[in-house]
C-alpha cells in the first residue's frame, strides 16, 4: 500500500515539474511565432505606443556584447583551465579551484555591480564594453572548471610520448593535450556561453539598452534579454507580442549554438573526448 | 578513445627513424633549443590566467567593500534592522528586502524540495531504463532557459492562474493561517516562491540524482533480501544514506534562489513592505538592485544599494561553500554507511 502511494507520489511529482517546461515551451512557440517577422528581425523599436518596430539593433547589440565576453572570458578561462590541469595539483592549485566554484556561485546582479564600478565609473557612460566585461566575468569560472576536467581525461601517455619526442613541454600542451581534449573544452565553452547569453541582471547597469543602433563600444547598447524584459513589464500589448517574439529568437540562439556544436563534436570533425 | 585523435601524420612514421632523421620529420613540434625559454613564457603566461581567477575574487570584494563604506559608516548594523527605504531623505533600512530575499527563496524551497526529490528518486529507482535518458534531459533542460523567459512566462501565465484559481483556493482553505489573506493580485510573494520553485528543482533534482546513483548497489539488494518493499527499500537504503548529500543539494537551490534576480523581480510586485500575507506584494534584495541601481542618484543611495549587493555575495558565498561540502563528502567520501 505504502509501496504504490510512493510510486504514485513519485510520478506525480514527474508529471507536476514537467508541466510547466512543457508550458513555457509551447506559451514561446505560440505566442512567439506569429511575431517573427522581417520586421521584428531588420527594424529597430517604434516609440512608445506606436505598433510595428522590431528588435534588429538588440539581437545585434547581444552579439556584440557576447563577442566582446567570448573575447576576454574564454581564452582566461582555457589559460587558467590548462595551469589547472597541468601544474595544479597542489595548494595554490586547490585554492584557484576553490575560487573559481565560488565565482561561480555569485549571483549575476552583484558581478553587474562590480563591472558598473570598474568600468562604467571610470568611462562615466554605460557601454557595450561594461555589458561585455560582465558577461566575461561570468564565462570564465565554468571554462576554467570544463578545461581542466577535460584535460585530465587526456592519457599520460600522450604526454610522456611527446617528451620523449623531445617537444618541448608548452608545444605539447598546446599541439597534443589541449588538441585531443578540444571537443571537451569547446562543450564547455558553449554551455558558459549559453548560460550567459540569457543573462539580463548584469546588463542592466552596464550596457543599459538603447532604443537605436549602436555600432560604438562605448556607449550604450541594446541587448535581446534587457529587451523582452523592458517590454515585458511594459503596460503595451504591442510590446508584449514583440517580448513573446524575443524571447523565442533568444531561445532558438542559444539552443542552435549548443546544438551546432553537439553535432560538430559527434560528427568527429574535431575529434577527441567526450 | 583519445588515441585516434592524436596529430597522426605528425607523429607516426611507418618505420623506426633514427637520428637526423627524426628532427626534420618532427620539425614543425621540435625547435632546437628555444624550449626552454618557450616553457618559461607558456608558464607564466597561463600562471597569468590563473592568478586572473583569483584576482576577479579579489577585485568583487575590494570594489563591494570599498564602495559600501559610505552606506556602513552613516547606519552600521541598523542598516539591516531598519525597515525605511527612503532614498528622498537619504535614509536607507534594507530588512525589507531582507526579509523577501528569505521568505521567497524559503517558499520556493518548500515547493521544489519534494518535486525534484520525487523527480530524483524515480528516474533513479523507479523509472524504466530507457526512459531515464529523456527524463534527465528534459529536466536538465528546464535548467538551460534564461531567467528574463521564465519571468515572461511567469507574468503572463502564471500569475493570471495564481490570481484566478490557486489564490482562492488556499484563502479559502488555508485562510485562517493569516499566511493566505488579502485580495488576489497574481503578483507578489507567492508568484515569486512558484517561479524560483521551478527554476531551482532542475538544481537540486540533478545534484540529488548524482548522489542517489552513488549509493552502493549491494545496500539496495540487502534491504529488498529482507525483506523490504520497494519503498521501504528506498526509504532505508537509499535516502538515509543519501541524506547528506540531498541536503546539500537543496543547499545549492537555496544558494540559487537567493541571488535570482530577473524572474523575481517581474512578479514579485517591488514593494518594500514586510507582510505577512504571501498574496501581499514584496521585494527582494536582487531585486532592489535591479530596479534602482542604475538610476540611483547621490552616493549614500549609490552606497547603500552595494551593501545590499555586498551582503547577498556574502550570504551566497557561504550557503554554496556549506552545499558543496555536503555534496562532496557524500560522493567523495568513505563508502556508504548503513545506519540504521
Amino acid at each position: 500500500m505504502a509501496d504504490q502511494l510512493a510510486t504514485g507520489f513519485a510520478v506525480l511529482t514527474v508529471i507536476l515539474v514537467l508541466a510547466p517546461l512543457v508550458a513555457i515551451f509551447a506559451y514561446l512557440v505560440l505566442k512567439g511565432i506569429g511575431s517573427v517577422n522581417l520586421a521584428f528581425l531588420t527594424q529597430i523599436p517604434k516609440p512608445p505606443g506606436e505598433l510595428g518596430g522590431g528588435m534588429a539593433n538588440a539581437i545585434a547589440g547581444s552579439v556584440v556584447i557576447l563577442a566582446i565576453a567570448s573575447l576576454l572570458g574564454v581564452p582566461l578561462g582555457i589559460g587558467a583551465g590548462i595551469y589547472l590541469a597541468e601544474y595544479g595539483r597542489n595548494r595554490f592549485g586547490d585554492s584557484i579551484r576553490f575560487v573559481s566554484d565560488v565565482l561561480n556561485g555569485v549571483p549575476s546582479i552583484v558581478i553587474g555591480i562590480v563591472a558598473y564600478a570598474i568600468v562604467v565609473l571610470r568611462q562615466k557612460h554605460f557601454s557595450a564594453l561594461a555589458g561585455g566585461v560582465a558577461l566575461a566575468i561570468m564565462m570564465v569560472p565554468t571554462i576554467t572548471r570544463t578545461t581542466e576536467e577535460m584535460l585530465l581525461l587526456v592519457p599520460n601517455v600522450l604526454r610522456e610520448a611527446a617528451y620523449g619526442l623531445g617537444i618541448p613541454r608548452w608545444r605539447t600542451m598546446l599541439s597534443i593535450t589541449l588538441r585531443t581534449a578540444t571537443s571537451g573544452i569547446i562543450t564547455g565553452v558553449m554551455l558558459a556561453f549559453a548560460r550567459v547569453a540569457g543573462e539580463t541582471a548584469p546588463l542592466l547597469f552596464t550596457a543599459f539598452g538603447n532604443q537605436y543602433w549602436n555600432w560604438k563600444l562605448d556607449q550604450p547598447t541594446a541587448a535581446l534579454p534587457l529587451q523582452i524584459f523592458t517590454y515585458a513589464i511594459s503596460p503595451y500589448d504591442d510590446w508584449h507580442r514583440q517580448a513573446w517574439a524575443g524571447a523565442l529568437v533568444l531561445i532558438i540562439l542559444i539552443v542552435s549554438a549548443v546544438a551546432a556544436v553537439r553535432f560538430a563534436v559527434r560528427r568527429g570533425t574535431l575529434g577527441g573526448v567526450a | 578513445m583519445a588515441n585516434q585523435a592524436l596529430p597522426r601524420p605528425r607523429l607516426t612514421g611507418p618505420q623506426p627513424v633514427v637520428g637526423q632523421e627524426v628532427k626534420t620529420r618532427l620539425n614543425p613540434l621540435v625547435k632546437s633549443s628555444d624550449g626552454v625559454v618557450a616553457d618559461r613564457i607558456f608558464g607564466w603566461a597561463i600562471l597569468g590566467c590563473a592568478l586572473v581567477v583569483l584576482g576577479i575574487l579579489a577585485l568583487i570584494v575590494w570594489q563591494l567593500v570599498a564602495r559600501s563604506q559610505p552606506s556602513w559608516q552613516a547606519f552600521g548594523w541598523k542598516f539591516f534592522g531598519g525597515q525605511d527605504w527612503d532614498p528622498v531623505n537619504d535614509h536607507y533600512g534594507a530588512l525589507p528586502f531582507v526579509y523577501g530575499t528569505l521568505v521567497s527563496s524559503l517558499l520556493s524551497l518548500v515547493i521544489a524540495v519534494p518535486l525534484a526529490v520525487g523527480v530524483a528518486v524515480f528516474t533513479t529507482e523507479m523509472c524504466p531504463k530507457w526512459l531515464r535518458g529523456p527524463l534527465s534531459f528534459t529536466t536538465e533542460l528546464l535548467a538551460a532557459i534564461p531567467s528574463v523567459i521564465y519571468g515572461l512566462w511567469a507574468i503572463f501565465v502564471l500569475v493570471p492562474i495564481l490570481r484566478n484559481y490557486v489564490q482562492p483556493f488556499l484563502a479559502k482553505t488555508l485562510g485562517w493561517t493569516g499566511l493566505f489573506t488579502g485580495p488576489p493580485f497574481g503578483i507578489g510573494m507567492l508568484a515569486a516562491g512558484v517561479i524560483l520553485a521551478i527554476m531551482i528543482i532542475p538544481i537540486i533534482s540533478s545534484i540529488t540524482r548524482e548522489v542517489l546513483s552513488v549509493v552502493p548497489q549491494h545496500q539496495r539488494e540487502a534491504a529488498l533480501a529482507l525483506g523490504a518493499t520497494r519503498w521501504e527499500m528506498i526509504r532505508l537504503a537509499v535516502l538515509r544514506n543519501a541524506r547528506a548529500g540531498i541536503v546539500g543539494g537543496i543547499i545549492l537551490g537555496l544558494g540559487r534562489a537567493l541571488g535570482e534576480t530577473m524572474a523575481v523581480t517581474m512578479v514579485i510586485g517591488n514593494r518594500p513592505e514586510i507582510a505577512k500575507s504571501l498574496f501581499a506584494p514584496g521585494y527582494t534584495m536582487a531585486s532592489v538592485l535591479a530596479n534602482e541601481f542604475s538610476e540611483a542618484a547621490g552616493d549614500l543611495y549609490l552606497s547603500a544599494l552595494i551593501e545590499i549587493g555586498l551582503a547577498l555575495f556574502l550570504v551566497t558565498i557561504i550557503v554554496n561553500a556549506l552545499a558543496r561540502f555536503m555534496v562532496w563528502s557524500v560522493t567523495r567520501g568513505q563508502p556508504a554507511r548503513a545506519r540504521a
